[in-house]
């Protein structure tokens, strides 16, 4: 071991004084050859011949001197760092040519290992759960995708089905209909708004999700009016306890109440991130499985986790079962059709496709890097053959050459990888601080080892790659006759190698800007949809009641009160309540019409709001016909409903809505007295159901309470003046909640949003690269043909021929390029119809687009070296031979 | 490089065995190391005397002898070896092996 360790030491001093020691080495059997000599000469030979006798004797001093430094370094060792030393130097001679290849590398490496990271994290890695490929996502089955009431289940159907499965572990649940911003904590520092999700007993137990500090919710703390208690978040338990060690069993005040700390959770587990992207949760409670919460109808999300050996689908068959019987021996409750997926499927599967996409793109901005820089490289090639034919001549072997340029291009790739791992852990970075978008698991996004590994693998294929083409060319041709000629010169096998090349990148371009341009419109499709509101100039504050206000009465005048000081600023043009916005969370109730007899599959259903009046104004909804609520409909008063347009042409086909009764569940009967234009609640893409709205001074079933405002004051302005005004009512009302409509928006848009904006500076990148090709080519050729272009100048050619000329090889190049990429594209586009929204995925604008966009880069790369050569001096090009 | 071989060819790693074996004598450089070689094989072992460096140096790497310039009898600059303890321990190794060995070619040979 020692000894190892002493080798290894005096190997070190040698290679830190190589070149010393080789010199002295060399001295030394120098010495000895003339000892020899003179030891002949001395015998009496003479001396010339002494010498020759001595050197046969003492055999290849070269060859010696080399086998001795063998000793010490290994032969390739030696030749790589020979290799290297050589490299730096060229590249530094070129320091251009070097960073700009670097630079393009780096962005290429930069941008697959960044989406590489999110797809890891995505799809690939399992969910930060204890054995999660085991968990599973329980739903109720539902016609309309996003129906939230749909989806979930009923308490008592769930114990049932929780009683009688064979195939689960166990199943656990949280409220789905938790609000955001639902409970306000109060002491220690200002009062907040935080969120709070009700959850089952097991339900922690269930995901493997350890207390960091204290203990799990007891069993007495999941009644029906137990005591009260909570987990916290990591992130609260830093934020507002200071990281209290000693927190567990602690009071603190939730809604004016003490309630006890149970535990804290570990940093590891976010909610929000699995269950809620976009949102952030705060705090845990316990949600009591009782009789009581029973009657509050759907209202429970679903998570199994599968018994060992139990597939999916014998789950969801056994679960099939289930529910048909737990449905029949419910007549009266809400039914159950569970709809089993994998929780990981359930939290990515709507982004499957387009990560996926993203992947392809990645992988073809790659390729294009790829064939630019083979480009690049080969083009060097050719200006260096000479210097290649010299080093052959002086003895490199061939191998040794083509190990020289597969050196030159790993060193290459490998700064551009080292730059583009700097590059991913920046974008990866950003990426996990893009908190406003509804995308899951994104916090949690980072380059991992799997991640560097990749970047790893992407560098060294990528040297290969593009080293491949030139180190080929060496391999291929007579280097001599390079030493003859004199110039640099270029084969015709050579041109054409780089002409597909080029091709080839516009092609991959096209297929880019072909996808991007498709999603861009889809985009601004979407914002352009008639979402029923103008969100412009429009904002809402959370302003619920304080607990103190629990008579109907009192709240109702907490809503006059609230609606009158905000109506009397200057500035508003219009104030109303509601208990939810659009786009957010949402429920629905069953809305027949009076008289009616509707089979179970026909039972008319729709999204409900309670609202005060002006809501719709504040809103900018449109009312068709009837008339808004006013603060006289009140409980004393006649129940009333709004209705929208599709449940009023559901319910009364042809008829006048106006008048008519609908059933309702919270106050029965109720007539309605308006109706009004559709309003997309649950996305943009998504066609509005039916919705119908109740007074909120007529229905006390509602959870939150948002108060719009619709202003064209600044925001800054009008929050600080709603402040002033609400607070002498209001005095809970937490700082800062006050967001523009547009926000609801933005996050609705935000995933769409994501990977248009990272497809299309893929596609920008692909373009620039692509343009870069041409001009490359383009101006190399018109620097080969500078002889050639005096000759016909001299001749009579006039610069615009000489132009035009240079101007249609472009052209050619780029034509050729956009066929190949055009039919590729259009059989490509094809899968992204799933993404697509009001454009077809052969959507003729985006194809002549992307084609006139090409045509145009490249004519841009094509003139200006073909300025370049019109100005050439027939003279001086004829001069230089 | 085949040509020339030795008189009689060194067995194989002998080379190394019979440098430090000289070196027992006092330190030496490359060129006194070859003659003695030959003078005290009586001429039969003749080494290629290049072939002495790599030895050399493989010998340095080990730690079994050290190198040191100096000046030669003549007034010559020369590299000087002496053996170092660890030189001396690997010497009587080596001694043994060869013992061995040739002791085992000996039987073969007698027994035919």
């Amino acid at each position: 071991m020692n000894a190892t360790f002493e080798r290894l030491r005096r190997r070190l001093r040698y290679w830190l004084h190589q070149s010393e020691r080789q010199r002295l080495m060399q001295e030394e059997m120098q010495l000895h050859l003339e000892a020899m000599a003179v030891d002949l000469i001395a015998g009496g030979m003479p001396e010339q011949e002494a010498r020759a006798a001595a050197r046969r004797k003492f055999g290849n001093l070269m060859l010696k001197s080399e086998e001795s430094r063998e000793t010490w370094i290994a032969r390739w060792m030696s030749d790589a760092a020979q290799d290297l030393r050589y490299t730096l130097r060229t590249l530094r001679r070129d320091t251009g040519f070097s960073i700009l290849t670097i630079l393009i590398i780096a962005l290429g490496i930069g941008a697959s290992s960044t989406v590489f990271s999110v797809l890891n994290t995505l799809l690939v890695r399992p969910l930060p759960f204890k054995d999660a490929q085991k968990l599973v996502w329980i739903a109720n089955k539902t016609k309309e995708e996003g129906d939230l009431s749909g989806q979930t289940l009923q308490v008592s159907l769930f114990l049932d089905l929780r009683k009688h499965n064979k195939s689960f572990l166990d199943i656990a649940a949280y409220f789905a209909f938790y609000g955001v911003g639902d409970t306000v904590l109060t002491g220690n520092g200002e009062s907040e708004r935080l969120s709070n999700v009700p959850v089952s007993q097991n339900f922690f137990p269930l995901l493997g999700v350890q207390p960091q500090i204290g203990r799990y919710f007891s069993p007495e703390e999941c009644k029906w009016n137990g005591p009260k208690a909570v987990m916290l978040s990591h992130g609260l338990w830093e934020r507002r306890f200071g990281s209290d060690p000693n927190i567990a069993g602690k009071p603190i005040t939730l809604d004016g109440q003490a309630v006890t700390v149970a535990g804290v959770l570990p940093a590891s587990f976010d909610f929000g991130s699995v269950f809620a992207p976009g949102s952030h949760i705060d705090l845990f409670s316990p949600f009591p499985l009782s009789a009581e919460t029973d009657r509050w109808g759907n209202t429970l999300a679903l998570v199994g986790r599968l018994k060992p050996g139990i597939s999916l689908q014998r789950a969801q068959a056994e679960a099939s079962v289930l529910g048909v019987q737990i449905t029949k021996a419910h007549p009266k409750k809400n039914g159950i059709d569970p709809k089993i997926v994998s929780l990981s499927q359930h939290v990515a599967g709507k982004l499957r496709l387009p990560l996926i996409i993203l992947a392809c793109a990645v992988g073809v901005v790659m390729l294009i890097v790829c064939a630019n820089l083979s480009n690049l490289l080969l083009a060097r090639t050719a200006a260096r053959q000479q210097e290649m034919a010299v080093r052959e001549a002086v003895g490199a072997g061939r191998y040794r050459l083509i190990r020289q340029l597969l050196t030159e291009s790993l060193v290459v790739t490998g700064c551009g990888a080292i730059l583009g791992a700097a590059l991913a852990i920046l974008a990866t970075r950003g990426i996990t601080h893009l908190t406003a978008f509804n995308v899951p698991l994104l916090s949690s996004v980072r380059v991992d080892t799997g991640a560097l590994g990749f970047t790893l693998l992407v560098a060294v294929i990528t040297g290969v790659l593009i080293g491949l083409a030139p180190a080929l060319q060496v391999a291929i041709r007579p280097l001599t006759a390079s030493l003859v000629q004199r110039g640099s010169s270029e084969t015709r096998g050579q041109t054409s190698v780089r002409g597909v090349l080029v091709i080839s990148e516009i092609a991959f371009a096209c297929v880019l800007l072909v996808c991007a341009g498709l999603l861009i419109r889809s985009f601004l499709h979407v914002l352009d949809v008639n979402m029923g509101f103008q969100p412009e100039t429009a904002a809402s504050l959370r302003i619920d009641p304080d607990r103190r206000f629990s008579t109907q009465p009192q709240q109702n005048a907490y809503f006059d009160e609230a609606l009158r000081r905000v109506r009397t600023m200057r500035g508003v043009e219009a104030a109303g309540l509601a208990d939810g916005l659009p786009l957010g969370h949402n429920r629905s109730w069953g809305s027949p019409a009076k008289g009616q007899v509707y089979t179970p599959d026909n039972y008319p259903v729709s999204f409900v709001r309670v609202v005060s009046d002006g809501y719709i104004k504040a809103m900018g909804m449109s009312l068709r016909e009837g008339r808004d609520f006013t603060e006289r409909d009140t409980p004393k008063s006649k129940q009333v409903i709004i209705i929208n347009e599709a449940l009023a042409r559901r319910l009364w086909p042809r008829q006048n809505p106006i008048g008519q009764i609908i059933q309702g569940d919270c106050g029965g009967d109720r007539q309605v007295v308006g109706v009004v234009g559709d309003v997309r609640h649950i996305a943009l893409e998504q066609g509005s159901g039916s919705e119908m709205y109740i007074p909120i001074r007529q229905c006390q079933d509602w959870g939150t309470l948002d108060l719009v405002v619709r202003s064209r004051l600044p925001i800054a302005v009008l929050a600080s003046s709603l402040d002033a005004q609400l607070r002498p009512i209001a005095p809970d009302l937490p700082k800062g909640g006050l967001r523009p409509l547009t926000d609801l928006v933005d996050r609705a848009v935000s995933p769409r949003r994501f990977i248009v904006m990272l497809l299309g500076g893929f596609a920008g990148f692909a373009l620039v690269l692509a343009s870069l090709g041409i001009y490359g080519v383009i101006s190399y050729s018109v620097g080969r043909r500078t002889q050639e272009i005096g000759v016909r100048m001299a001749l009579g050619a006039s610069t615009g021929t000489v132009q035009r000329h240079i101007v249609t090889q472009t052209l050619a190049l780029a034509a050729a390029g956009m066929a190949a990429g055009i039919v590729v594209a259009l059989g490509l586009a094809r899968w992204l119809s799933g993404m697509l929204f009001g454009v077809s995925y052969g959507d003729p604008l985006t194809f002549l687009g992307t084609a006139a966009v090409l045509l145009a880069v490249a004519l841009f790369a094509g003139y200006l070296p073909a300025r370049r050569a019109s100005r050439i001096d027939p003279i001086v090009a004829l001069r230089v031979t | 490089m085949g040509k020339q071989k030795q008189k009689a060819d060194l067995l194989p790693g002998t080379l190394d065995m019979l440098v430090l074996k000289t070196l027992t004598r006092g330190h030496l450089h490359g060129y006194a190391i070859a003659q003695l070689i030959q003078q005290l094989s009586e001429d039969v072992l003749s080494i290629e005397e290049g072939s002495l460096y790599p030895a050399l140096q493989r010998l340095e790497l080990n730690g079994w002898i050290d190198g040191e310039w100096g000046v030669s009898a003549n007034n010559r600059r020369a590299r000087f070896y002496t053996l170092t303890p660890e030189g001396r321990k690997q010497l009587n190794v080596e001694r043994e092996r060869y013992r061995q060995f040739t002791g085992a070619i000996a039987r073969v040979m007698g027994t035919v």
